[in-house]
């Protein structure tokens, strides 16, 4: 569903990613940890289609077709969906128009028609419930003045009202205390299906408990150092980071052979 | 983030769609204002002697007067020797009816989507159009005769209802009001003119369309509306030019006059030129309206969509004299490349338990430069007045300004006024954020846009605000991304 290969991208003339390859495929729950500075969110954006980041090298697929050629939106509509770590706030656009706006108009690039009022409403109560998100969180202007919980609740809700082929989810757990973590992972949960495809982007342990993924990565100076299965997340948890980093350093010189 | 940030700056030209000429044999004077061009104004007009006087006398008062330079706009000076103070398409003789005019003047209309064909409006809505100095049509008006609504021409309104413009022409607005206000006085060609009589409820919304289109000729019009004891009546204006290098001058006075229990509900789009992107050309809107409710427990009620002009400089605005008035302003300023738009109003409270609401919506895009001042007044008298005022100002890019000026008098101590302001900007995170929901740009600006002028655009009569809105879709264009 996802190819990255050897993927190398730049801000302002400085590099973050140096040759990223990352395989997803449907029904797959990826977990990519690292610590602060390793271009974990750098990847998200990059995917997204920020277009500060300049790609200097690589390229990626995304259901077959070429995701870096594609328009931010056009990424959005083939599917692509990223929970942010920080949702922008729109004041005067209601969560609920905003919602409405984005479904129609990923229908209208696939050849569908409109949701009309009704289908759209018993929609949102439908997918309301997942979440456990509060009807009065929609009449209200897009994550103006939300608690934190609540904005990534409503990030999660919105995954699951445009039910995307690949979600990834930025740092979902930064912010949250135990309870509204616990509510944000069983919406994530019961998203979990054998078409779509997630991608944990986190810098704990913490959320992985509940999510459970296929494969952990470790991101380290914007290049996987690691894959391994959920253990591999135990492992980091209990030594570190400091562990990858020590073993990068011995193998420093074999890594820059490679390349 | 280079790339992005150049397109939100990026100012891409308008699409004006109603920037045509109209090719049309124009009775025009020559360049230039003196006595002479006010006694022949006066003469094309057979306009009686105390109108002769009395634009004497505003010419005389202006020329002692000096522009205003407290405005928050710039702009080179204003040859006003330099500009056609009269400029009428030619027809034959005195229309009979709305099938003689010229066909070239009805399909300009018809291009502007106003249909002077009586039949073919279901909408219930009549119209006068002013083209450049003069009305060329009026439409309803013997249906609205029949119920003693007046609604014409302010030339034929001269001619016709002598008594009625002599007792309040000027009355709201004196001809020393200010300088453009004095201007106006002088060199007034025509205008609308409605009469609600007591009690009646207006059936149909009254309308001028204004355009301008003669080649250096400024537009001098006046608007009068009275309002008798509890009558009530919707007027709406719209307004467009072609699209020339030079500015060219708008300078009119609308006066507003609710009695007992009257209300005027008055709302403008105004979509004049605005300019090119490299802020070249466009219209200079220097507009002075007012009202006054001078009946106890009459109601005005302004609503404004500002969208074109290279320069708007208007503040409509109430005086509550009658005890137990209301006074409201709705206003959507929009700017984009290099338009300046001081706007607002001013409500005067002199009654007792007066009461007024102010909500003002700026959007400020391009290299504009777009300021709300407002004026709230409460008199010795305005025991237990009260005000409400909202400025909400959105910001598209960071080449644009948005400044408040809130003014507040009070005198009496029970009055209790009430001012909120907010400035919000759309920022590439919001963009991104809607882009990554599958929203593009145009799209997102739209949803953003429309949201935050929704409580205006509420005000407005349901056909206005489906054209309101496409308008502020069409004046964004390109503002970015």
């Amino acid at each position: 569903m996802l190819s990255i290969k050897n993927i190398h991208a730049a801000i302002e003339g400085k590099q973050i990613l140096n040759g990223i390859n990352l395989e997803i495929k449907p029904g797959e729950v990826h977990a990519i940890m690292g610590p602060n500075g390793s271009g974990k969110s750098t990847l998200a954006l990059v995917l997204a289609g920020r277009e500060e980041y300049e790609i200097t090298q690589g390229m990626v697929t995304f259901s077959g077709k070429d995701l870096l050629e594609m328009s931010p939106e056009d990424r959005a509509r083939e599917g692509l969906f990223i929970a942010f770590q920080y949702p922008v706030e729109i004041p005067g656009v209601s969560t609920t128009n905003f919602i409405k706006t984005a479904v129609n108009e990923k229908r209208k690039y696939h050849g569908q028609e409109a949701l009309d009022a009704v289908a759209f409403l018993k929609l949102m109560k439908e997918k309301m419930a997942l979440v456990n998100m509060d009807q009065s969180l929609l009449s209200r202007s897009i994550n103006e003045g939300f608690s934190g919980g609540e904005k990534k609740r409503n990030e999660i809700f919105q995954m699951a009202m445009l039910e995307p082929k690949l979600a990834i989810l930025d740092e979902t757990d930064s912010g949250l205390d135990i309870d509204a973590l616990r509510v944000v992972a069983k919406g994530v949960n019961e998203l979990r299906h054998k078409d779509r495809a997630i991608l944990i982007i986190t810098h704990y342990q913490r959320l992985l408990d509940y999510l459970q993924p296929d494969f952990v990565h470790v991101l380290y100076n914007g290049r996987i150092v690691r894959s391994g299965g959920k253990e591999l997340a135990l492992e980091l948890e209990e030594k570190g980071y400091d562990f990858i980093k020590d073993e990068i350093g011995l193998t420093a010189g074999v890594q820059a052979g490679i390349n | 983030m280079k790339e992005e940030l150049n397109t939100l700056e990026q100012t891409v030209l308008n699409d004006y769609k109603y920037g045509f000429v109209t090719d049309i044999d124009t009775d025009i004077v020559p360049k230039g204002i003196n006595e002479t061009l006010i006694r022949l104004i006066w003469a094309k007009k057979n306009e009686p002697d105390w109108m002769l006087d009395w634009r004497l006398k505003a010419y005389t008062q202006w020329q002692k007067m000096e522009e205003p330079k407290w405005p928050n706009v710039t702009y080179p000076a204003i040859n006003y020797q330099d500009i056609i103070y009269y400029a009428a398409p030619k027809q034959k003789g005195q229309l009979k009816g709305l099938d003689e005019l010229d066909p070239e003047l009805r399909r300009t209309f018809e291009k502007l989507g106003i249909s002077l064909d009586e039949q073919k409006r279901l909408s219930g809505v009549a119209v006068d159009v002013v083209m450049d100095s003069v009305s060329v049509a009026t439409s309803f008006k013997k249906q609205l005769s029949e119920i003693g609504v007046i609604f014409c021409s302010m030339s034929e309104a001269i001619q016709q209802h002598p008594e009625l413009v002599k007792k309040y022409l000027g009355s709201v607005v004196p001809m020393t009001d200010n300088y453009f206000a004095a201007l106006n006085a002088a060199v007034f060609t025509d205008g609308s003119f409605c009469f609600i009589p007591k009690s009646v409820r207006c059936p149909m919304e009254l309308s001028t369309y204004f355009r301008i289109n003669a080649e250096n000729s400024g537009q001098f019009e006046r608007t009068l509306i009275i309002a008798e004891d509890d009558s009530y009546v919707s007027y709406l204006e719209g307004c467009t030019a072609p699209m020339r290098d030079e500015n060219q001058l708008h300078a009119a006075v609308v006066e507003l006059v609710a009695l007992s229990k009257a209300e005027i509900k008055y709302s403008t789009v105004q979509n004049w030129y605005p300019g090119d992107k490299e802020g070249h050309g466009g219209i200079y809107n220097f507009v002075t309206k007012r009202g006054i409710c001078i009946g106890e427990h009459s109601k005005i009620s302004w609503t404004q969509v500002e969208t074109g002009s290279a320069i708007t400089w208007k503040y409509p605005s109430v005086i509550l004299k009658g005890d137990g008035s209301i006074g409201e302003f709705y206003s959507i300023a929009l700017t984009n490349n290099h338009q300046q738009a001081d706007t607002g109003t001013k409500m005067i409270h002199l009654g007792k338990n007066t009461k007024s609401r102010i909500v003002s919506k700026g959007i400020s895009a391009g290299y504009s430069n777009n300021s709300y001042r407002g004026l709230v007044r409460a008199g010795k008298g305005a025991t237990n007045a009260r005000n409400y005022s909202q400025c909400d100002s959105l910001l598209l890019g960071d080449k644009c300004g948005a400044n408040t000026f809130p003014y507040i008098e009070v005198k009496n101590t029970t009055a209790v006024v009430e001012h909120e302001a907010t400035t919000s900007k759309i920022g590439e995170d919001q963009l991104f954020y809607c882009k990554q929901r599958g929203i593009d740009t145009e799209t997102a600006v739209a949803l953003i846009v429309n949201g935050f002028a929704k409580e205006v655009m509420n005000q407005l009569p349901m056909e206005f605000a489906v054209e309101a809105q496409k308008l502020l879709a069409i004046n964004l264009e390109g503002s970015v991304g």
